[in-house]
């Protein structure tokens, strides 16, 4: 690791005062802190913004979820309320990465990096979340964009994210049996505005709909619906754990899998 | 066998310093006026070094020195060696190409160290390493050894013409092709031993301390054998001559073999430290494992099996294709010629086998011994074979194996091998009663309901431990005698040091070895300390690899013990006035047998260092050493049942039953036996459906990190049911035969075989990943 300043933000106005030029915001630091390590990242300044309290926690309000940007996976994964309303998001997130991970990680951090493999924004996409953030509103559709890139702005800092709970709906993924991030990570929801399945980890731009699946779904919420479903090969990513032919494969076993835990 | 002595459960008395964090490794030694050093490696798997800009680097802050391979060269360093003379077919010496631990004008691998840094602090060393300016010239590399003796492959020394460092022959190349003649069958197969990253938990590390006022060296290093490493940096490395050179192997986490050789970088450490009159110390990083420690296995072999209208074997015929990397590694050329040819004959009275062995440079780490060494790479072999032929022959696998056992001993191989001892059948049956055989059928159709391919599959090894005698290894090439040595010092008030040219790296010898005493001698285990790696301390000592501790170093103690029992029956009995004859050792004392007379063991101990009333002419002391060299290697063999349930949708595999039923000879302690089969079994599994080193093209390391190298964890691997019979080994005293390589080598055709019964196709290699197992169901499907 290279030297860097650190600054412990004590507001999100403050942080986004802090975070000029080459400063980096740090939240869990799960991903940035070992890039810093191998000296792939060198930020000049790390503002930290796990600390401000404005940033945390879980609110329930009727059909309407709110998750501060600063909330751990852990916290995710073990809430009560969220259990309720959503127990699909709480299930993904007792999924990520191991404990250590899960208790530094944030869901905020997790979207505003957007690594392909990660699994919030599969759910973010398939729940049809707003990003919040100190600027605006952005729906998950238009905040995701490509390889480790979102719609956020120079300063604009990533606060929570909020979303309807639906209907139904379960996420289901497919390990690399070496990072054990997703090969394939399914997210299929059922809600008031129909169904979507958001897939993670095989895609060459990053997250994405299954229209596909979504089509067949739409007649039938049913696992019966995917049996003759086919994912095409082309814009997935070929690596030496999966090729793209094996990720179409897994995307239409995942959501089949998904789908008959959702109805369960 | 009392509470604490041989065959009992002992607790590992060294596990108390390492669970809370107390044990003491290399990284934790701290010299006054110690500097940190960082290596400079190529990025480029093949290129000439075109120039070396250090002045930027030297004047970065903290920087002490900044050296490169002339320098060394001209401080008269000499290359690395490999210590074991193989002989082509055609009579030539093998073609070994020169290694400078720092490379002068061409570099060979990825992580070829070319410069060492030294400065006052790591981060102060990394920086200024990132400063060296090295200008390269690529050259086309080659990684794949089945392709390096291709036309227009390039050529990496230019003493191995086509990268071809030896052709070698083991067997009767004319009586195994006329047991072919009359074969009603031949089953062939090319099989492919995947590369593997060794990954000690502790990385390799170096501290050397030049010593000016005493013209004296030390280098604490993570080694299995301490005394090779003072040796061979003496003789052959001009680093220093050996009553100039302390080597200290203190606590090590875990060698696997990756710890027996000696490296560029302690070779540096030292060198650097009389160059900058500085202690130098080196720790490598989790990349640097990845990159230089010497990786295990990747052959490429060609094998066919003769058997005749009743499906006994008559011949075997093996061609492999070793990869030993870009340069000869200390061991290299063993591991794949002695370590594996020698076993092809498995557990099976085969009469004729003809094996060659093409030893191949290429673009990669250096290739050595690694858990197994050349064992694993054999009963894969056999094991398939056996397995593949079976099921071409609609026969039980079980039965054929049974039908072509050896059954009685010593039995003479067409492979140099002479089996003293063993009992195959009784292995086979326990493991399959364990593994509840006969209800198989049932459980794969229950599997079948629920959507599942349940498969399983054998695995009957057989290994060579304790590589040996001294006089044999050295008429196969061997640089180095393989026995052991041992000390044992009676203090005067009874405790007991047993120094052992053994080394434990996780073995849990500070255990064992102790209840071999306490058993002996009739001492409480805690009277017992057990003193290893340390050329200061220990006199001469081969270490800890071939799983030879138990056999050859323990029957060093045995031999000291002797004679260390015989003095002390002397003196007792002088003491009492009884004939010597008549002594015994119980309870903590020497008693004349029959009578209630008795010496403590201290007093004794005492007596013999007063020395006020000793038998006449009798010395003072009790202190004695021995040198043991075995007669024979020993053979652990086993037989392993692993059952498998895949998921045909993802290609998934889950082990959900693995049996082992290991002949271990005589056990010294139960528990650290099936650790040590816990571990090998895992490691095993690991490289069946896991692990793989895997280099692209161009020659970088594409599995460099644990992201992309997948290394087994508790949830990959089920409950092991273990048992163990024993046939005694009658080469040494003690009919020990070594348990630490077993499981590694018994392992993985066990797994691969299972997974094949189950989708029902052999088109598979290792690691069997989930998308390797998706991809061959679907194409045997097609």
């Amino acid at each position: 690791m290279y030297s860097v300043n650190y600054h412990r933000a004590a507001s999100v106005a403050d942080a986004a005062k802090l975070a000029k030029g080459d400063a980096k915001l740090v939240s869990g630091g799960m991903t940035l802190i070992p890039a810093m390590k191998t000296r792939l990242a060198a930020p000049s300044d790390l503002v930290d913004i796990s600390r401000i309290d404005a940033l945390k926690g879980i609110k329930v309000s009727g059909k309407t979820v709110t998750i501060g940007a600063a909330t751990t996976h852990y916290e995710v994964a073990t809430s009560d309320k969220l259990a309720k309303a959503c127990p699909a998001l709480s299930h993904l997130a007792s999924m990520i990465g191991d404990p250590a991970v899960r208790h530094r990680g944030t869901i905020g951090g997790s979207i505003a990096n957007n690594d392909p493999a990660a699994d919030y924004p599969a759910a973010m996409l398939a729940l049809g979340a707003t990003i919040v953030t100190n600027k605006r509103q952005i729906a998950a559709e238009k905040f995701f964009k490509g390889l480790f890139e979102t719609a956020l702005k120079d300063g604009e800092i990533v606060t929570a994210v909020t979303f309807t709970a639906p209907a139904k709906a379960a996420y289901e993924k497919f390990r690399n049996p070496a990072s054990r991030y997703a090969i394939v990570g399914v997210f299929v929801a059922k809600g008031a505005d129909g169904v979507r399945v958001a897939v993670t980890g095989a895609g060459d731009d990053g997250v994405f709909r299954s229209r596909e699946l979504e089509t067949a779904l739409a007649k039938q919420f049913d696992a019966a619906a995917l049996t003759s479903a086919k994912v095409p090969a082309r814009a997935l990513m070929t690596d030496m754990h999966a090729s793209a032919d094996y990720r179409a494969h897994l995307i239409v076993v995942m959501a089949r899998r998904a789908v008959a835990a959702a109805n369960a | 066998m009392g509470i604490e002595g041989v065959g009992a459960r002992v607790s590992r008395k060294e596990d108390k310093r390492f669970i809370t964090g107390a044990g003491r490794y290399v990284d934790d030694m701290v010299v006054p006026g110690m500097k940190h050093a960082m290596f400079v490696r190529s990025p480029h798997a093949h290129a000439q070094i075109k120039k070396i800009d250090v002045k930027a680097a030297q004047a970065m802050p903290g920087v002490i020195g900044v050296l490169t391979g002339k320098e060394l060269k001209a401080d008269g360093i000499g290359n690395l060696i490999c210590g074991w003379m193989i002989h082509s077919k055609d009579g030539s010496p093998m073609k070994m190409g020169a290694w400078s631990p720092l490379a002068v004008d061409k570099v060979r691998y990825v992580g070829d160290a070319v410069v060492v840094v030294v400065a006052d602090t790591k981060a102060q060393a990394r920086d200024a390493a990132e400063a060296v300016e090295i200008t390269y010239k690529e050259l086309k590399a080659v990684t794949d050894a089945s392709k390096a003796m291709d036309k227009g492959a390039p050529q990496i020394h230019p003493e191995a013409e086509n990268n071809l460092i030896f052709d070698w022959d083991l067997g009767n190349a004319d009586e195994t092709a006329a047991a072919f003649k009359k074969a009603a069958h031949v089953v062939k197969m090319d099989v492919i031993n995947n590369r593997l990253v060794p990954n000690a938990m502790e990385p390799r590390a170096a501290l050397g301390h030049y010593d000016k006022a005493e013209d004296h060296y030390t280098c604490w290093t993570t080694s299995q054998n301490p005394h090779v490493a003072r040796l061979v940096m003496s003789a052959f490395y001009n680093v220093a001559p050996e009553n100039k050179l302390r080597v200290i192997a203190p606590d090590v986490g875990g060698g696997f073999g990756s710890k027996i050789y000696i490296y560029p970088e302690e070779i540096v450490c030292l060198w650097a430290s009389k160059k900058t009159g500085v202690p130098v110390k080196w720790v490598a990083d989790r990349t640097e494992s990845f990159l230089t420690d010497a990786h295990g296995r990747d052959h490429h072999t060609h094998a066919e099996m003769a058997f005749d209208k009743d499906h006994k074997i008559l011949g075997f015929k093996v061609e492999t294709k070793a990869n030993l990397g870009a340069y000869m590694s200390l061991f290299s050329s063993a591991t794949p010629t002695y370590l594996y040819a020698t076993l092809l004959s498995g557990q099976y009275d085969i009469p004729a086998i003809h094996a060659n062995v093409k030893a191949i440079y290429t673009n990669t780490a250096p290739v050595d011994a690694y858990r197994g060494a050349g064992r694993p790479e054999a009963a894969y072999l056999i094991e398939r074979m056996m397995e593949v032929s079976a099921r071409q022959f609609g026969v039980s696998p079980a039965e054929l194996r049974r039908k072509n056992f050896i059954k009685s001993f010593p039995h003479q191989t067409p492979v140099i091998m002479c089996y003293d001892a063993g009992d195959f059948a009784t292995s086979l049956d326990t493991a399959m009663k364990g593994a509840d055989y006969a209800g198989f059928e049932k459980r794969r159709e229950k599997a079948k309901k629920a959507g599942k391919l349940r498969g399983m599959g054998f695995s009957c090894y057989i290994e060579a431990c304790g590589i040996a005698p001294s006089a044999a290894v050295g008429s196969l090439g061997a640089g180095v005698g393989l026995w052991e040595s041992a000390e044992v010092r009676v203090n005067a008030v009874g405790t007991i040091e047993v120094l052992t040219g053994s080394h434990s790296h996780g073995q849990g010898h500070e255990t064992t070895f102790a209840q071999l005493v306490a058993q002996r001698l009739s001492v409480p285990l805690d009277s017992i300390s057990i003193v290893h790696g340390d050329t200061d301390k220990v006199q001469m000592g081969m270490g800890t690899y071939g799983s030879r501790s138990g056999a050859v170093g323990m029957s060093a103690i045995v031999k000291a013990l002797d004679k260390v029992e015989a003095k002390a029956k002397k003196i007792a009995a002088h003491l009492m006035e009884a004939d010597e004859a008549d002594i015994v050792i119980e309870n903590g004392a020497l008693k004349v047998a029959g009578t209630d007379k008795n010496v403590p063991w201290f007093q004794m101990a005492l007596a013999a260092y007063t020395a006020h009333n000793l038998p006449g002419g009798m010395e003072p002391g009790l202190k004695e050493t021995a040198f043991y060299d075995p007669a024979n290697f020993t053979f652990p063999a086993g037989c392993y049942i692993c059952e498998v349930e895949i998921d045909p949708d993802t290609g998934q595999t889950d082990i959900v039953q693995f049996v082992a039923a290991d002949d271990f000879g005589n056990i010294i302690n139960p528990m650290i036996v099936e650790g040590q089969v816990h571990g090998g079994v895992t490691q095993g599994i690991g490289q069946a459906i896991l692990e793989g080193a895997n280099y692209d093209a161009s020659g970088q390391l594409l599995t460099a990190s644990y992201m992309d190298y997948t290394m087994p964890r508790a949830g990959d691997v089920p409950s092991y049911k273990l048992s163990t019979s024993n046939t005694p080994s009658p080469s040494n005293p003690l009919g020990i035969k070594g348990c630490g390589e077993a499981g590694a080598i018994g392992a993985p055709p066990a797994v691969i075989n299972a997974i094949t019964d189950a989708i029902g196709t052999e088109n598979l290699t290792m690691p069997a990943t989930p998308q390797k197992v998706w991809a061959a169901i679907r194409s045997a499907k097609h």
